[in-house]
């Protein structure tokens, strides 16, 4: 097993971020943990990259007790960080030099590395440039190959589409599949995007602290049952009891919207729109999608989250 | 240094690596250099603060009044030394407020999930520090011939010896300070309610020997008189008039040595605690 979470709970002095949570992250898997701001991810986050301690519970990676064991965790982990931790002052190659120093690679063989790395990445040509020349975009590249340098075995990645545009976030999965691929490297990642977690072989739900589900995305979506129903009302309250006395169905509210799980939703929806057609805005009815699962186990949307 | 880090690489391990420590020290070092020296606003503040406070401080002073012990070669040559500890002080403190700055651009935590060991790490801050503090005071021990300070070159070489020493240790207690803090504000007035005054009363300005009864107390509990007594010792001789009121220099060494040796390991406990919760 990759990584290993075991009972974990984290207390600050105001708030529990994280409650009771155990999970596994299997050899070469592409994992995602999935909440708002505020869930408790990037607590979990950080535990995990040996950079805080948890309240209560353990956790391994590749067996390796990440408190006690930091030092040989970390000989195995690559780390990217939401904002690049990479030195701005400084050229591409003089930052991926000094990680590999950090590595205690060195001399030729860290020159080879370094090439490789930024091979991968594409930024080959902007070896001599200094990192604070480069885009938003370029410099987090230049912090995966930095992070690769080492030839971690499980890499931990904070956010990793933030501040990408669409065609960077697709090179970046195309180089993790690639690594996934070739090295069998683990990748854990958090993330607040439903499409980033729904590419990812399995899916961890965290809310206010708690995991509330964990499965592949197909097998949680299947949870939801067959179709999603999306409601737009002028008084959705009124709307909701009508449904809820007339269909016997139960419609979740999220402010003007109404969501109805049914196995057949199109006849649902067909009959909905008879009846109630005059005090409907939409009707829309689709395929459960991960917002539809977290909205299921966790009673409210995700956009409504905290501040981290 | 790059012979040395490919030297002791080429032995070093290949994936499955454990780092040496020397390695990662000297490539964090060397990055506080490289990073100095690419911020221009720093490099020129850096050399002319000092060369302005000696000129304004050490001729307003020396004219208006006549400091105890330091009668002989003039207040500018006893200030002279006192400036070249400013220096140290003055380099320690804003190069460990860069440990603020590489905690604020995440860089630090980058270094921290590193598996180099934490003495190295804080070892390569406080080296780095050391390394701009005394390249600085040494461009200004150039000045000393102007102020009649009688400089051979075995004084020159044992006194950057010395301006090293220190900075090692000052440079240590400022990462300390900053180690736990995350703005530069609250540094700041830590530095100005500590750090300033240590060097006031190192004998910087004016002798122990001069200085009222509680006064002398608080100097010769600062580990900088200490610091200072060394300075001076190297630059006029330890018999010398201007060493007058200065500790032993068995002693000087000592202490010296302890703080920059205790400040070191300090550090390097503060940094293998990581944040926690409550329990």
């Amino acid at each position: 097993m990759a990584v290993r979470v075991k009972a974990m709970t984290h207390r600050y002095a105001d708030r529990v971020a994280l409650s009771n949570v155990s999970f596994d992250v299997r050899d070469g898997e592409l994992f995602a943990l999935l909440g708002p701001n505020g869930s408790g991810k990037s607590t979990l986050f950080r535990i995990l990259a040996t950079l805080a301690r948890p309240s209560e519970g353990t956790a391994e990676i590749l067996g390796d007790d990440v408190v006690t064991d930091g030092a040989s965790v970390r000989r195995h982990l690559g780390v990217t960080f939401q904002s690049p931790a990479v030195d701005k002052k400084l050229t591409v190659r003089e930052n991926l030099t000094h990680h590999g120093h950090l590595y205690g690679l060195g001399g030729a063989a860290l020159a080879r590395r370094i090439e490789e790395c930024l091979d991968l990445v594409g930024l080959r040509d902007r070896l001599r440039e200094r990192v604070e020349q480069l885009s938003g975009g370029m410099s987090r590249r230049v912090e995966i190959a930095k992070c690769l340098l080492h030839e971690p075995r499980v890499l931990l990645m904070d956010e990793p589409s933030t501040g990408l545009d669409p065609t960077a976030r697709r090179a970046l999965r195309e180089q993790i599949e690639s690594l996934r691929g070739r090295r069998g490297l683990t990748c854990l990642l958090t993330t607040h995007l439903m499409e980033e977690a729904e590419s990812c072989d399995r899916v961890a739900i965290l809310d206010e602290g708690r995991l509330v589900a964990h499965d592949s995305p197909r097998a949680l979506k299947q949870a939801v049952g067959g179709e999603v129903l999306t409601l737009l009302a002028e008084r959705p309250e009124e709307l909701a009891e009508d449904i809820r006395r007339q269909f016997n169905l139960n419609a979740q509210r999220f402010g003007e919207l109404l969501r109805i799980e049914a196995p057949h939703g199109h006849e649902l929806a067909a009959r909905l729109g008879q009846q109630y057609g005059d005090r409907l805005t939409s009707i829309t009815v689709g395929r459960p999608t991960l917002e539809d699962v977290f909205a299921k186990f966790t009673g409210h949307r995700m956009e409504r989250g905290k501040e981290d | 240094m790059d012979t040395l880090m490919a030297r002791r690489s080429s032995m070093g391990p290949g994936p499955g690596f454990s780092p040496t420590f020397l390695l990662p020290a000297l490539s964090l070092a060397r990055r506080e250099v490289v990073r100095f020296l690419r911020q221009r606003a720093r490099v020129v503040g850096a050399l002319a603060t000092p060369v302005l406070f000696w000129i304004l401080l050490g001729s307003g002073i020396g004219r208006s009044f006549s400091v105890q012990g330091a009668e002989n070669g003039g207040y500018m040559e006893y200030f002279f030394a006192g400036t070249l500890v400013m220096i140290v002080l003055f380099t320690a403190i804003f190069s460990t407020i860069t440990l603020i700055e590489d905690r604020h651009e995440g860089f630090l935590q980058g270094v921290l999930v590193s598996p180099a060991s934490r003495l190295s790490i804080v070892a390569g801050k406080i080296l780095g520090s050391a390394i701009l503090a005394t390249g600085q005071a040494g461009l200004f021990l150039l000045l000393g011939p102007l102020s009649h300070v009688p400089l051979s070159l075995g004084g020159a070489a044992g006194c950057v010896f010395v301006l090293f020493l220190l900075s090692l240790g000052l440079s240590g207690m400022g990462l300390a300070v900053a180690w736990r803090m995350d703005s530069a504000h609250g540094y700041h007035s830590v530095m100005n309610l500590v750090m300033m005054p240590m060097w006031i009363l190192s004998g910087a300005v004016f002798p122990a020997s001069g200085a009222s009864a509680w006064l002398r107390w608080v100097m010769w509990v600062n580990p900088l008189t200490y610091g200072m007594g060394l300075v001076r010792g190297v630059l006029h001789g330890s018999q010398a008039a201007g060493h007058a009121g200065s500790p032993p220099m068995a002693l000087c060494w000592t202490v010296s040595v302890a703080f920059a040796a205790g400040m070191t390991l300090l550090c390097a406990w503060l940094a293998t605690e990581r944040s926690g919760g409550t329990a």
